[in-house]
């Protein structure tokens, strides 16, 4: 049977249990998920939000071909993404990842898999709206989310 | 060639603009050839695409690491920073 992944991008924020529930209803061979979520910081009480601009032709296919590939590696019996876009508050989700396994190491990893690149290879950057009325920083990307591919090699 | 060139995050602000349609010289046959055809566009487009190892490639909708890729049939090239999601 093939799993197709189930990917989202949208402005609107989404239900972590609502989510969790369609993704294993009525399958009784899950015997683990895991699911991870984002949130948007406050960097020390100084954003008022993040903008999160995308590629939208571009944004879905590619987190799907990186879900699939998740899928395949573990085996794994469903996976969830869901990316949001548009003006985020601190304190709001910004990316759900959901994944289900039979047993929980495949669950884990799957998920690990999946956000570290998701956050190197989905076509999303993130700006800041500063609580002193700046707009315009656009966040860096991280040496260090480039290195965490590298486990996965 | 006619091709549609897409801009996102800083990139798009620094040559203010989302998109457009270019037309590109026969010479330009690589995603190396574009980039180095893009910084002779004027001061804006130099100051961004001197930074080769920053500017991001896609053909198509699908990520281009190799700057020896051949840009034929591309319908959709998308040029932008490291990104940032998740």
């Amino acid at each position: 049977m093939t799993i197709t992944p189930d990917i989202r991008i949208q402005a609107e924020d989404f239900s972590i249990e609502a989510e969790v529930k369609k993704l294993t209803e009525d399958h009784f061979d899950i015997g683990a998920v895991v699911t991870f979520s984002g949130l948007c910081r406050d960097e020390g009480g100084t954003l008022n939000a993040l903008e999160l601009e995308h590629y939208p032709a571009m944004a879905e296919t590619e987190i799907r071909r990186i879900a699939e590939t998740a899928i395949k590696r573990w085996s794994l019996q469903g996976i969830t993404a869901i990316h949001r876009y548009g003006k985020i508050a601190p304190g709001e989700n910004i990316v759900l990842v959901i994944a289900a396994s039979p047993h929980r190491q495949a669950a884990f990893d799957g998920a690990n898999f999946l956000m570290d690149f998701l956050k190197t290879r989905a076509p999303f950057w993130k700006k800041e709206h500063g609580k002193d009325g700046t707009i315009g920083n656009w966040v860096d990307a991280k040496d260090a989310d480039d290195d965490a591919l590298k486990r996965w090699e | 060639m006619s091709v549609k060139l897409l801009y996102f995050s800083w990139i798009r602000e620094r040559l203010d603009r989302t998109d457009e349609t270019v037309e590109l010289p026969q010479t330009v046959l690589t995603v190396g050839d574009l980039l180095n055809w893009q910084k002779t566009r004027g001061e804006e487009f130099e100051n961004v695409f001197q930074h080769d190892k920053v500017v991001r490639v896609a053909i198509n909708q699908e990520h281009v690491d190799d700057r020896g890729v051949k840009i034929e049939g591309a319908h959709e090239i998308a040029f932008f920073p490291p990104m940032t999601g998740g």
